[in-house]
């Protein structure tokens, strides 16, 4: 393939710009500075929930689980265990750096294994009944944190270093682009798409489709615990309530809006929401406006429901997706395909 | 979500008057559950399909109650007073019905051949929009709901106490339960219900038409979550428009238990769920108890998806 090494060009090209634009940081506006962290945060999510959803076709509704999970164990582990480490390694560069990805990828890796968990029902549950038990799972984790007194149960959990920087942040950022595009891309990857687009299909011709599966849901689920991990290092406090159903939609709708299965989309997507979800702060607060117009910029779920609703009437594969060939639908269900009337029926 | 339903802690080891208290609350919450858990069912029956809006009609139900409740009753006075309460019911459950059938056309109806998932997006959309809609136009902070009827508990039942609101939820809903049975069983709708359930294609041939009778499901299955809506506030008489996504859920689960898309099973489903969950809340476990729904679900999906009275079908190519 020409462009074989386009991609770890790319890679390596947002790991330096990342840097370089991390050492200028400084002179940035604190508060743009936390903008621009929380849409790498949103590209991580978006990128590795379109690989369950978008790939493989699995509708997952629980990514805010994951990356609870993720920011719940990093922000521990590096709150509570980092005396014992700073004491043996010295408090330098090359120690907080080796500490912060020890956290995030021990975030990340016990997220992967609470993914494995919630991939074992997607091997008999599809579509609909999917999105119910990835959502159940995802309030399990929420109320199981909640009833978790060591990391601030209902309170919330603060005091957590501030380590997440642009480096961290848009490089994290690249490598899920990186991982994810060239694992759909190789010879192994065609699966996850043959999974997508027929399961029956996918069996006959010996594809494993178990496998797939559970993979998509075990990487996807560690990028997400990676992104929990920077955003708790960002914004120093979390509480259970900030990774809750609402979140899991916003990460949802990032994919859908960009275009589920296309990588370039969903990040496109993912920094086109974050920014317009905090210039509606700004809309609330111009005087100018009708009162109506400002206080629906103020409740932004509205303004989600409408988004998902529209976009499901008129453009249901997002902004940059593909429709995929004529009469398999965009979901990759089997059944629907095959009844024209109304109501699939078995 | 809260500690609304929260019915007080017991130790595990409960006497038989406790044992019995219990049950007698959860087969109250299980009534409301098996309520909304019709509406899910008889719509997946009829379009394979789960419309996630449906706990948000049930808020809507609870919310139309809140507000015909004062314009209403103070009409009837003397011996027309009984007849208030049921006015306000019978009214909600038309507006709710009306909410239904308009939420179907505008939403579901122009994705009917579209691959499920996407019409589970839009039912999500749907949801999101009914609940902060709500709060935009109700206002997020709880509302009280205002007192039908005395609540006081019956005299002659011993240690046990059944307060007159938990009886009246059980006479209405058994009297919805064989309104609906009747529907279902009886009438030509109800018998174009139950073909279109069986086979959507065949159903069309017969002459069948399909979007009267989804109309019909919908409108039946959103009267029945706003009866459930204005039920469920008598008991738990603190509203807000994010109140029926928890309750809705939970229908869902219990409509699984039962065998989705079986009528029986459904209120059979939510009346279980309801006790399960009661004597969970009632024990050592109470935090854990908004948990309980989802854990059985995932349990039932992974054990026996078809649920206690569903039959198996089999994905043909």
């Amino acid at each position: 393939m020409k462009y074989r090494h386009i991609k770890k060009w790319i890679l390596l090209a947002g790991i330096v710009l990342s840097a370089v634009a991390s050492h200028f940081s400084g002179a940035i506006n604190s508060y743009y500075l936390q903008i621009v962290i929380f849409i790498g945060i949103n590209i991580t999510l978006a990128v590795s929930l379109n690989l369950i959803n978008g790939y493989t076709g699995q509708f997952s509704l629980g990514h805010a689980g994951f990356m609870a999970i993720g920011a719940y164990v990093s922000a521990y582990l590096s709150t509570e265990h980092s005396t014992a480490f700073f004491k043996a390694f010295g408090t330098n560069f090359f120690s907080i750096a080796l500490l912060f990805i020890g956290v995030l990828i021990a975030g990340g890796l016990v997220a992967s294994v609470a993914g494995f968990i919630v991939g074992v029902p997607s091997l008999r549950l599809k579509g609909d009944y999917l999105a119910i038990v990835t959502l159940g799972f995802g309030e399990i984790i929420r109320v199981l944190i909640q009833n978790t007194d060591a990391v601030g149960g209902p309170r919330g959990y603060s005091g957590i270093a501030s380590y997440t920087t642009l480096f961290w942040t848009y490089s994290v950022a690249a490598i899920t682009i990186y991982v994810v595009v060239s694992l759909v891309d190789s010879t192994y990857g065609r699966g996850f798409l043959t999974v997508r687009d027929d399961e029956v299909a996918a069996e006959a011709v010996g594809i494993n489709t178990t496998r797939y599966k559970v993979t998509a849901f075990v990487l996807g689920a560690f990028f997400a615990g990676v992104a929990g991990g920077l955003y708790a290092h960002s914004t120093t406090y979390i509480n259970p309530s900030g990774f809750d159903f609402q979140r899991s939609i916003e990460i949802v709708i990032m994919v859908i809006l960009g275009g589920m299965g296309s990588t370039a989309g969903v990040t496109f997507a993912a920094i086109l929401l974050t920014l317009l979800l905090e210039y509606l702060r700004f809309v609330s607060g111009y005087e100018w406006l009708p009162e109506i117009v400002r206080r629906i910029a103020q409740n932004r779920v509205i303004i989600y429901s409408l988004v998902l609703i529209a976009l499901m009437l008129l453009r249901p594969q997002g902004l940059f997706g593909r429709l995929p060939r004529r009469g398999i639908p965009v979901g990759g269900m089997a059944a629907s395909r095959r009844t024209k009337l109304p109501a699939a029926s078995a | 979500m809260d500690d609304r339903r929260f019915l007080g802690y017991a130790p595990l080891r409960m006497t038989g008057t406790e044992f019995l208290q219990q049950l007698i609350n959860g087969l109250s919450l299980g009534a409301f559950y098996a309520l909304i858990a019709l509406g899910y069912t008889m719509v997946y029956g009829v379009l394979r399909f789960i419309n996630f809006a449906h706990g948000d009609v049930f808020m809507i139900g609870a919310f139309c109650g809140y507000y015909l409740s004062p314009r209403l009753l103070p009409h009837f006075t003397g011996w027309m007073t009984p007849l208030g309460p049921i006015s306000v019911l019978v009214l909600t459950m038309l507006i709710c019905a009306l909410l239904g059938i308009t939420i179907e056309k505008i939403a579901y109806r122009p994705l009917r051949s579209r691959p499920k998932l996407t019409v589970l997006i839009t039912a999500i959309g749907v949801s999101l929009f009914l609940e902060y809609g709500g709060q935009f136009v109700f206002g997020a902070d709880p509302k009280s709901f205002p007192e039908l009827m005395p609540d006081r508990a019956l005299e002659g039942t011993g240690a046990l106490t059944i307060t007159t609101t938990q009886l009246a939820a059980f006479i209405v809903t058994i009297s919805l339960l064989v309104a609906l049975t009747f529907i279902v069983k009886r009438t030509r709708l109800g018998m174009a219900m139950r073909a279109l359930s069986n086979n959507a294609t065949a159903a069309a041939l017969m002459g069948v038409n399909i979007d009267t009778v989804v109309s019909f499901t919908f409108g039946l299955g959103s009267a029945l979550a706003g009866a459930g809506g204005i039920l469920f506030a008598l008991s738990y008489p603190s509203i807000d428009p994010l109140m029926g996504l928890l309750p809705g859920i939970k229908a869902f689960v219990a409509a699984v238990l039962g065998g989705i898309g079986n009528i029986p099973g459904a209120a059979v489903g939510g009346i279980v769920l309801g006790v399960v969950e009661t004597f969970v809340g009632g024990s050592a476990f109470s935090t854990y108890r908004d948990a309980i729904a989802f854990a059985l679900l995932i349990i039932i999906l992974l054990f026996r998806p078809t649920g206690i009275f569903g039959r198996a079908q089999i994905e043909k190519v």
